[in-house]
């Protein structure tokens, strides 16, 4: 098993003829991924990479049942593509646009969150389960199946420590990017309590950054919550206070967006802490 | 992207804040003609004279002087203009001051803090009042959060006007001054919305002792990611205001901050490149900048990268850390030998190549006359910059 993507994944692109789209559908085809669809709006009826093109999400899942979207729309049209989705009904949105106005994230949001789907993302990697799906921009070759689930807010740094833990010897159960953007669909806590019910995540390394407080949420929920152990580094610990993170996003937060207080709360929730980001795959090994 | 307070107060203004008037000056001639004009029209015996720069604190540092007459708004402008206003925003060297707002003075009954963000955990925006006001709302926030009260903006619906009688009746507020501070709130809201920011804030938002509401200051910050859709806006950046080394790397496509250390680095994607400056205070340096590359680590962006990180006299080292996933490592290779050539690296250079084609990159790299430690994984890459760091 695995999460959020799986054999029975049904992949419709959304911006399936721009050069993005073309481009890493053509490496989730070659994967063995199930791209099912692709959509350009007036670009209905043609052929493209062997797959139908529709006009709309809507007619994709209709007619070809696809069940997961992923987005490489530029970013002025990436809101409006993601709530395109979870109208057709998409079970999990993937978005891979960087740069979308945070304005336009929060009434999508709220909206996905209505619409009973999962929204991964935007600004993020994608999703992979190895052996099975990816629906994403990274690197297949680095990949394993395994036991091994991985969540990040961060690309090449996913790259790193899934590179590390198949280095390890251990391969992955899903990895998930979730995306650096303030507003994202999926935070630590979501993909942890999917982690936590999949009976075949024996491990969770999660992969947090300076900013917000999603990782200080994300411990409290694996101390109340998981059974399932926890790695847990955080990026930026010699980055300087207040480049990065808005003034006013600490208050809301309660000024805890330092590296510190992240890796301070996942230490008393009982989660690993790795300090040091070359020892990752290290860590997991001697302790899984 | 952050906005001057003059730009700031204008925005707000047009939405329908109260703001005192005032008048941008960039000459001391130009500073006593604007006192002059709010003497005649507005009978103003009181002046404000504030330097214009995006660092808080400003008061503090001596940036903003109260003045009792035209003359004495010719002696602040001509100490601020030209200063270099060092806050605890600045760092030591200070910011030069460029231009001042002269602006009329208001009495003060009482001070609030008014400011629109954004909340993470809830994904919408919030909305707060203090009774703190003129106070850095982060140590409010820290030593008497019950002194801070908010509302969230669902966004499917906007702003209620509950909400602003909430937040309005939070400052202790009565009689017209209420009704003028719901009505600064909605409008301070609108602002925020039109224009795409992150953070909107009005601290000190007063009330004068004719109960009358008033924005002393203004502060803004821009959505990056929106500016494309507010051109107005865009061209109210203020270049001076940025290190003119991160401006260049911005016109390459890089992202870089300059820090303090002694190991340069450049990376792709900004999660491994503070992960790198994180690997190389274990490895006993000291991270000298921030440096993503973004997706596309060509030649002439890895040139630039090493001409913007080289020119910083404090750096000892350099470690190019590059996982590739759609960047081929061998490219990447290619393109340090071609950047090589043209620029003189001086200073030990750390090659760390993962990812696709990797092997292929290190052997390019190995073979060449270049000078330089190779690794594959990121622990070699630390151990190499420890060994670099000791022979330098």
């Amino acid at each position: 098993m695995s999460i959020l993507v799986d054999d029975d994944t049904r992949v419709v692109v959304q911006g399936f003829t721009g050069s993005e789209g073309t481009f890493h559908a053509k490496q989730m085809i070659d994967y063995g991924t199930n791209v099912v669809a692709g959509v350009t709006p007036g670009k209905g009826g043609q052929t493209h990479l062997d797959r139908p093109v529709y006009n709309t999400v809507a007619e994709a899942v209709e007619q070809e049942n696809a069940n997961t979207s992923i987005i490489f729309v530029p970013p002025p049209f990436a809101a409006d593509a993601i709530q395109e989705s979870a109208d057709a009904g998409a079970e999990v949105i993937i978005c891979i646009t960087e740069g979308i106005p945070v304005a336009d994230m929060k009434p999508t949001y709220h909206y996905v969150r209505k619409k009973g789907a999962h929204l991964i993302g935007p600004n993020c990697p994608g999703v992979i389960t190895p052996g099975a799906a990816k629906v994403g921009i990274m690197p297949a070759m680095i990949f394993e199946p395994g036991s091994v689930g991985i969540i990040s807010r961060s690309g090449t740094l996913t790259y790193e420590a899934v590179d590390q833990i198949t280095r390890a010897g251990f391969g992955q159960s899903t990895a998930v990017g979730i995306g650096g953007d303030p507003v994202i669909g999926t935070r630590f806590i979501d993909a942890l309590e999917l982690f936590e019910d999949d009976p075949d995540t024996d491990g969770v390394v999660l992969i947090g950054e300076i900013g917000g407080a999603d990782e200080q949420e994300a411990a409290r929920y694996i101390q109340d919550h998981m059974d399932t152990p926890v790695f847990g580094f955080i990026a930026g610990r010699t980055a300087p206070p207040g480049r990065r993170m808005g003034h006013a996003g600490a208050i809301v937060s309660g000024g805890s967006g330092t590296a510190e207080a992240k890796f301070e709360a996942l230490d008393e929730a009982g989660a690993t802490v790795v300090k040091n980001p070359a020892l990752i795959g290290e860590t997991v090994k001697e302790t899984l | 992207m952050k906005l001057h307070e003059y730009q700031a107060k204008g925005l707000f203004r047009d939405c329908g804040v109260s703001v005192p008037d005032g008048i941008v000056a960039e000459t001391v001639d130009e500073a006593v003609d604007a006192a002059r004009r709010l003497e005649d029209e507005n009978d103003a015996t009181l002046f404000i004279v504030k330097a214009q720069i995006h660092a808080g604190g400003r008061g503090k540092g001596g940036g903003v002087k109260l003045a009792h007459s035209v003359e004495e708004v010719r002696e602040h402008a001509d100490d601020i203009l030209g200063m270099d206003l060092v806050t605890h925003q600045t760092g030591a060297e200070g910011q030069t001051v460029r231009t001042i707002l002269v602006t009329e003075g208001v009495d003060i009954e009482q001070e609030y803090y008014l400011g629109v963000t954004l909340d993470r955990e809830k994904s919408m925006n919030a909305i707060m009042v203090s009774t703190e006001g003129g106070v850095d709302i982060e140590t409010v926030a820290e030593e008497s959060p019950e002194k801070i009260q908010r509302v969230w903006v669902d966004p499917s619906i906007g702003l209620q006007p509950f909400q602003a009688r909430q937040l309005a009746f939070a400052m202790g507020l009565e009689g017209d001054a209420f009704k003028q501070a719901v009505s600064s709130i909605r409008s301070l809201y609108q602002a925020f919305e039109e224009t795409d920011s992150t953070l909107a804030e009005i601290n000190p938002l007063v009330q004068t002792p004719d109960g009358e509401i008033e924005a002393v200051d203004a502060k803004v910050n821009l959505d990056d990611n929106a500016l494309f859709r507010h051109p107005d806006l865009e061209e109210m950046r203020d270049l001076h205001e940025e290190d003119p080394m991160e401006v260049k790397a911005g016109e390459h496509g890089l992202s870089y901050i300059k820090l303090d250390g002694n190991v340069g680095c450049m990376v792709n994607g900004a999660g491994l490149a503070m992960a790198t400056m994180d690997i190389i205070k274990l490895a006993g340096g000291e991270p000298a900048n921030f440096l993503d590359v973004g997706g596309a680590a060509s030649a002439e962006t890895v040139e630039a990268g090493f001409r913007i990180i080289l020119e910083d006299p404090n750096v000892d080292a350099v470690l190019l850390n590059i996982f590739g996933g759609i960047v081929r490592c061998d490219r990447v290779a290619q393109g340090v030998l071609e950047a090589a050539k043209n620029i003189d690296i001086s200073v030990p250079l750390i090659v760390r190549l993962q990812g696709t084609n990797a092997v292929e990159g290190k052997r390019l790299l190995d073979e060449s006359d270049l000078s330089l430690r190779s690794a594959v994984v990121l622990k070699e890459a630390a151990d190499e910059v420890t060994a670099a760091l000791g022979e330098a």
